[in-house]
């Protein structure tokens, strides 16, 4: 048995990196702070392989299941016999992938944040909060049991926040962060409900002990029934409730729009790559009790999966802004994630889409990291994020364009690159269990490729030929990270999933199914075909589209008003009919009765103080008449 | 007959100077009059046959503290001046309360039947009260006699200190003067 | 003791005279008479020691003694008393009692 103690470092080098560049990076030239983040995620990233290369091949016999294997655990919280808090760190083949795709990702982002950020006041912060967050989620994804992981998920709140917030002199920066972190605290409160509702009906934290098919924990919580359906079922509902909302699932969605307000960099490696597939991650960790234990919560998962990527896909269509256009494409991509982990079984060959769905997310965070990347150079050439600043940007940035187009011919599912082997395994998964679910995610890959090759052609075509000043590539520094990227992003597709990632850890046969794949390719094709008719050059075709279409484009261009709709229920209905009157019985009740008895001790004190008034007679009275009171009482009564 | 005679005339002078005493918006009459008391309880004391005790209360009270205190009356007011008595509310609660307690100890006292001692009364005259006073065997009492005497030697410097005139400033700029 | 009085007369005497000083010091306002009131009570409490002494215990001088000690108590206190009365004159040109109340609230 291998020793795999060493991995408790993988998360410490970034949490002591972020203390240094916390306490001093003030001190030091910001060149300097750049290089101890690179080097301190590089050294993590490092460990990352290493630990990969052992579990997944050197020390693992042929033929036998990848087992969870605890590399670290000490009790934190003692408080009762039942309750007691570990910390630890936990190794299996979900938790092993998750560190290489966080460490990668978070190595090109903090290489490539050394150009983009540079000149910027704040740049030792920013490489402490790219730490902070790095070990929140290295943390996360190596939990041993789950309220290890709410700690580390609420950290990963935190490091979200400060790094929307990053350019914190800007109110619209401000309003996004606070609402990234109160909508995800919210969705937390139903994440705490069922990481409560769980551990209380089967007796422990422990993701092993929860998880084991053979287990008691999954019987002994699925006795239990309540208002039709079992205990199990509602506490997986209300955990997947918190992990909805890290993954801006419909309707905790709203804050992820918004979020792009931090820099690009931020927006490459939170919410792109890492913290919002920890919800897909979340599913992925429980799902044997999901599978095995509440398949209704299951059938949840797969619907909001699905309905979320279409509502984000028909969004996308029509915004202008690049990276909100990117914001969205994440969401319907997760939602893909979701949906294959909704319709997957457990065991073998049933477990096509647990394994399509972590392939798909090792995937996506190449790809998805690299549009992002490749967004922020062009920002960084043209100083502006619509797209109709831009145009005809081939000539001035070809390596961005070139890394651009390997990009979203990964997500349109264009054969060779990667992508088109995850989201085929995904529809072959949907085809074999709810069509309907199927025929949603087939709509979905092309309104993908048709969106994302509009955003190319918006960018790299086009005849805009004036600008300010010419655009200019960007240093080796932020290329570089877009070059290798854009390698995983070809090359990854080739890795043998099925074989390293399963829901029961063991290997199965996998082949491409061509009856699903080509008609996918298919899709993929007509939506880049309509995008080059429609966009290519510019033709008055999309406005005539917009002018038929008038409703649904308006309601798609106003993301069908879900911000609306939640500014009304807050502040017509929770702020006028129960935060009101909590603030008045506050106010006048609770305040109230503190004035009130120090009112009456204020009176009491007024009164009383007349006894000491200094009058000698006085003082003789009252020692007299109580004298005498007491003799009548002491001598007489008594 | 005569005991019973005396008896009721010291009685009644004490009383009605006592209650005159308390009365009386004069100062210097209200003096006079606290001494008629205390020469009557001195007439008790010989009554009782102390006559040692009945002359210490003549010399050191009615002679000595009455003197104390109209020098002290002439020092400080105006003999003329009618005092201020109360106001009328304090008089009351004070009466009340006095009248309280005056019921309350006697009924006391007057319920309690005392048996009086009707052994030997030996009447002692002013050599045992001396031989008494100094000695310090089991009847002695010599050391209350040396504890009452510290009492009034602190006594005397106290209020000596007390009473002592301060330099005032006209007496300082006279010194500076010089 | 004194043939056809009994104790309980002297008693009435003495407990009338300490509750006419008590009166006395609760209602007067001169500085000077309150004093006098309470050598009433003094007094009063001398007449009562030696009553109990000469009924009670005729063969023994404890109440005797213990009266000397009283009036020795007395006089000095009346000579303290006095000093500080003059005290307060020279600081408040008056003795009416209401005039010491400064420690007050």
């Amino acid at each position: 048995m291998m020793d795999y103690t060493y991995t408790l470092f993988i998360p410490l080098v970034p949490l002591f990196v972020f203390l240094i560049l916390g306490l001093l990076g003030h001190k030091m030239p910001p060149i300097v702070a750049g290089l101890i983040g690179t080097l301190g995620l590089g050294l993590s990233a490092v460990l990352s392989y290493f630990t990969a290369m052992n579990y997944f091949w050197t020390s693992h016999v042929p033929e036998t299941a990848y087992t969870s294997i605890k590399g670290f655990e000490v009790p934190w919280l003692h408080l009762t016999e039942k309750l007691t808090i570990h910390l630890g760190v936990l190794i299996d083949p979900i938790s092993v992938m998750m560190l290489v795709v966080i460490t990668t990702v978070s190595l090109m982002v903090h290489i490539y944040s050394i150009g983009y950020m540079k000149g910027d006041p704040g740049f030792y912060r920013f490489f402490s909060f790219l730490s902070l967050f790095s070990f929140s989620m290295l943390g996360l994804v190596l939990a041993t049991n789950i309220f290890q992981m709410y700690i580390f998920w609420e950290l990963v709140g935190v490091s979200s926040f400060l790094l929307i917030g990053f350019y914190y002199e800007k109110p619209s920066a401000v309003a996004a962060s606070k609402k990234a972190f109160i909508v995800t605290r919210f969705a937390d409160l139903g994440f705490l409900i069922g990481i409560l509702m769980l551990s209380f009906n089967t007796g422990t934290f422990d993701f092993q002990t929860l998880t084991n098919p053979h287990g008691p924990a999954i019987a002994q919580a699925g006795g239990v029934a309540f208002m039709g359906m079992s205990v199990l079922t509602w506490s997986l509902i209300f955990i997947f409730v918190g992990g909805a909302g890290k993954s801006a699932m419909f309707p905790f969605h709203i804050w992820l729009p918004d979020a792009m307000e931090g820099p690009t960099p931020v927006s490459a490696l939170i919410h792109a790559a890492t913290m919002v597939v920890a919800g897909v991650y979340l599913v992925a960790r429980l799902f044997p009790v999901f599978a095995l234990g509440a398949p209704d919560a299951l059938h949840v998962v797969a619907w909001i999966g699905g309905f979320s990527s279409i509502f984000a896909a028909v969004i996308a269509c029509t915004q202008t802004d690049i990276k909100r256009v990117l914001a969205f494409s994440t969401m319907s991509q997760i939602g893909y994630m979701m949906l294959a982990l909704g319709v997957s079984g457990y065991g073998g060959e049933e477990g096509l889409g647990f394994m399509a769905s972590n392939f798909h997310l090792f995937t996506h965070a190449m790809f998805k990291a690299l549009l992002f990347l490749g967004a922020g150079a062009v920002i960084h050439a043209v100083h502006s994020n619509e797209m109709g600043d831009m145009g005809n940007l081939r000539k001035y940035l070809p390596i961005t364009h070139i890394t651009f187009l390997i990009a979203c011919l990964t997500i349109a599912g264009i054969p060779p690159f990667s992508g088109f082997f995850s989201k085929d395994e995904i529809l072959a998964a949907a085809f074999k269990d709810n069509k309907m679910l199927f025929a949603i995610e087939y709509i979905v890959a092309g309104l993908t490729a048709f969106y994302m090759f509009r955003l190319y052609y918006g960018i790299f075509w086009g005849k805009k030929t004036h600008y300010h000043h010419t655009p200019h590539e960007a240093p080796k520094v932020m290329t570089i990270p877009l070059l290798i990227l854009a390698f995983g992003s070809v090359f990854a597709g080739f890795l043998p999933f099925h074989n390293l990632v399963t829901s029961d850890g063991k290997g199965f046969e996998s082949h491409i199914d061509w009856m699903i794949a080509i008609p996918s390719i298919l899709i993929g094709v007509l939506g880049i075909a309509i995008a080059t008719v429609m966009y290519k050059s510019e033709t008055a075709i999309p406005d005539k589209m917009a002018q038929s279409f008038k409703h649904l484009y308006k309601w798609a261009l106003r993301k069908f008003y879900m911000d609306e709709v939640y500014l009304f229920v807050t502040r017509k209905i929770i702020f006028r009919y129960i935060s009101m009157p909590i603030a008045w019985f506050d106010r006048h009740i609770v305040d109230g009765t503190m004035n009130g008895i120090a009112g009456i001790t204020q009176y009491a004190a007024y009164s009383i103080k007349g006894l000491q008034s200094g009058k000698l007679q006085q003082y003789a009275f009252v020692f007299v008449s109580g004298t005498v009171i007491l003799v009548l009482i002491f001598v007489y009564l008594v | 007959m005569l005991n019973e005679f005396m008896f009721i005339l010291i009685a009644v002078m004490i009383l009605v100077f006592s209650v005159l005493t308390v009365l009386t918006r004069k100062i210097l009459r209200a003096a006079v009059y606290m001494l008629f008391v205390l020469i009557s309880t001195a007439g008790l004391y010989f009554m009782l046959s102390y006559n040692f005790l009945a002359a210490v209360q003549l010399t050191v009270y009615a002679g000595g503290i009455v003197v104390l205190i109209i020098f002290s009356i002439l020092l400080t007011s105006h003999l003329s001046e009618r005092a201020v008595m109360a106001p009328f509310k304090q008089s009351l609660f004070s009466a009340l309360a006095t009248l309280a307690g005056a019921t309350l100890t006697l009924v006391t006292i007057l319920r309690f039947s005392f048996v009086p001692n009707v052994g030997a009364d030996p009447n002692f005259n002013i050599t045992d009260v001396g031989n008494a006073l100094v000695s310090y065997n089991r009847e002695g009492y010599a050391l209350p006699f040396e504890v009452v005497s510290i009492l009034l030697l602190a006594a005397m410097i106290g209020s000596i200190v007390v009473a002592k005139k301060e330099p005032t400033l006209r007496d300082k700029e006279a010194k500076t003067d010089k | 003791m004194i043939q056809n009085i009994p104790l309980s007369y002297f008693l009435v005497i003495s407990t009338a005279m300490f509750f006419i000083g008590i009166y006395g010091f609760l209602t007067r306002r001169n500085l000077i008479t309150m004093l006098m009131s309470v050598e009433l009570i003094l007094n009063s409490v001398n007449i009562n020691f030696v009553a109990f002494n000469k009924y009670l215990f005729p063969q023994h001088l404890q109440g005797h003694f213990f009266m000397l000690i009283v009036i020795a108590v007395a006089a000095s206190e009346a000579a303290v008393a006095i000093a500080i009365i003059i005290n307060i004159y020279r600081n408040f040109k008056s003795i009416d009692v209401e005039n010491v109340d400064e420690m007050k609230f």
